[in-house]
């Protein structure tokens, strides 16, 4: 009796072992290449900006060193404020507008594919081509089209927009909006078509109109959506690079202190100044504020679930 | 009643209107582009802006291949964002089957890694990942921009979470029938996920074609540069060449949205389940 049971549990171990085996064999061939090359820089990351490295000669241990020296140099400081500056702004902006859409292109209308369509362009599109175009339609000069409208039609003085250190980021702002705001659209498209109907007929029967459905239904039921969407937002806002370098970058893509972005600040010290001990410090200054946003968040959320 | 059926006519016209000056505002950037591409640099700031050229100059569509090596920068492009995005969906979809369907020592360990380094930018780690493909002889190759973007831990995620959703049942039945695990995946797994291998396309597509940072720091050969990149270079060359630059970007934009208008279909449906429902 006791060896046929050992002999049983043989038998589960090994069929253990070998669903185990299958099992890694399906995961490998994606989970080598994320180790290798995500896992193992993000460790990496975390060594050189400890360290003083300018990539041929050793590397040598510095502690704390390059920490303070990022927080003295003022393109550091600007670049911090600038994509802090740009996070508070296009966040809620682009929440709220694409929110709006999603509940406007969830009604049963002629034409909905369309329009679903169309919001969804501008987020496929290379950067680089409609930012050229947007340099041509947001030109400072005054015969741009953007300009003509101020002036013609709303009368009031045209602007400079990239082109001067006051409207730079206004214009950086507008551009992410416009830009982005239709991917979050799908998302909460997706999360609107996740709501029950049944929620809005028992409210209908109960004499609710549109407003307090809106405010009592969706927006309650839309809690984890907002809580992704919020998520995602903030951490696309942080790592935003080529937004600026090309509404704000010179032919060389330099940009000024009054478009700097912590990115761009990242890149320079890197590829440019070849400091990466420097750079991997403000990339785990970048890493630290997304993830405190992100925990922030997720307190935020799991406040909500207890109430 | 006849009020309330004003109402909702209102209500119906408020929509539209709404709707279309979206459109608008979403198109005309678009629009301005294709005129702007079919004219004399001197005519693309002419005020009033004609929308449709009265005589389209063609010719900047001739000339554009020849100003830039845009072939070879299409190429090169295409090249990469066919291998990433072919790789992509083969590694993600195989490794999401096991993180769904399959029970296996260390799978939430595993699963909390791939899922926690969403969070982490991927310019947090660039700079090492430069230096460590460098160390590996990869810095000015294509290999390189395909590594970067083939194993991403989203694309996993994601297809992981429509697996989810399929009953497991299906499996189970499979399994007594004799079907292998890798029959299970390539037969009936699959088959069933096309809205999630379709929002998973067009998000590899659109992400390896539009790519800039990536190939701005590792390629340096002009013969092996991007659309993205070339495109650039001659934006900064050329900055008064109106109607070559805007002929240049309507090209580069054609593929992404035919890619994108061929699978929008399944789109939606593939969000919903790949982003919030856990």
């Amino acid at each position: 009796m006791a060896a046929q049971l050992s002999t049983m549990e043989k038998n589960m171990k090994k069929r253990q072992r070998r669903r185990n085996l299958i099992a890694y064999s399906f995961i490998a061939p994606n989970f080598l290449g994320f180790a290798i090359f995500t896992l193992g820089p993000i460790v990496l990351a975390l060594l050189m900006s400890f360290a003083e490295w300018d990539g041929s000669n050793a590397m040598k241990f510095i502690g704390l060193k390059n920490f303070v020296e990022i927080f003295k140099d003022d393109r550091f400081l600007a670049s911090l404020r600038n994509t802090v500056v740009y996070s508070i702004f296009t966040v809620p902006i682009t929440l709220v507008i694409a929110l709006g859409l999603a509940i406007l292109l969830n009604q049963k209308i002629k034409g909905r594919n369309f329009f679903r369509t169309v919001t969804f362009f501008p987020y496929v599109a290379s950067l680089v081509a409609v930012a050229a175009v947007w340099n041509m339609l947001f030109t400072p000069a005054k015969g741009g089209i953007v300009n003509q409208f101020l002036m013609n039609v709303l009368h009031v003085a045209p602007l400079k927009w990239a082109a001067s250190s006051s409207t730079v980021m206004l214009t950086i702002i507008m551009f992410s909006v416009w830009k982005n705001m239709g991917y979050y659209m799908v998302i909460y498209l997706a999360g609107l078509q996740g709501i029950s109907e049944d929620l809005y007929e028992a409210a209908s029967l109960d004499g609710a109109n549109s407003w307090q459905k809106f405010r009592h239904i969706t927006v309650p039921q839309l809690k984890p959506t907002t809580f992704f969407v919020t998520i995602m937002l903030t951490i696309n806002c942080f790592k935003v690079y080529d937004i600026v370098y090309m509404l704000a970058g010179g032919s060389n893509g330099v940009v000024n202190k009054s478009a700097m972005v912590l990115v761009y600040y990242i890149y320079e010290e890197a590829f440019r100044n070849w400091k990466l001990g420097k750079a991997s410090a403000s990339a785990l200054v970048l890493f630290a504020i997304v993830l405190v946003v992100t925990l922030i968040q997720f307190k935020g959320e799991k406040n909500y679930a207890n109430d | 009643m006849k009020s309330k059926k004003r109402n909702r006519i209102i209500g119906q016209v408020i929509v539209y209107v709404l709707l279309i000056l979206l459109a608008l505002l979403m198109l005309v950037p678009f629009v301005w582009m294709l005129s702007a591409s079919l004219k004399f640099n001197k005519d693309v700031f002419v005020i009033p802006f004609e929308w449709i050229p009265k005589e389209p100059r063609w010719q900047n569509y001739i000339d554009i291949w020849t100003k830039i090596p845009l072939a070879k920068f299409t190429l090169n492009t295409a090249k990469l964002t066919i291998i990433v995005t072919f790789l992509q969906l083969l590694t993600s979809s195989f490794a999401a089957y096991a993180f769904a369907k399959l029970e296996f020592k260390g799978r939430n360990t595993l699963f909390l890694a791939y899922v926690a380094t969403i969070a982490v930018p991927w310019q947090v780690y660039m700079v090492p990942q430069f230096m460590f493909m460098r160390r590996l002889g990869l810095a000015d190759t294509h290999l390189a921009i395909i590594i970067l973007q083939a194993f991403s831990a989203f694309g996993v995620f994601m297809m992981r979470q429509f697996y989810e959703g399929i009953p497991d049942s299906l499996c189970e039945a499979a399994r007594i029938d004799g079907m292998t695990e890798y029959g299970i995946y390539a037969k009936i797994m699959l088959p069933l996920s096309k809205p999630a291998l379709s929002t998973l396309i067009i998000f590899t597509f659109v992400n390896t074609w539009n790519d800039f940072l990536g190939p701005l720091i590792y390629l340096t050969t002009e013969s092996k540069k991007t659309l993205q990149i070339g495109l650039k270079m001659f934006i900064s060359q050329y900055s008064a060449e109106y109607g070559l630059i805007m002929a240049a970007s309507v090209l580069s934009l054609i593929p992404v949205f035919i890619v994108f208008i061929s699978l929008q279909k399944y789109f939606v449906a593939g969000i919903t389940t790949g982003s919030v429902k856990g």
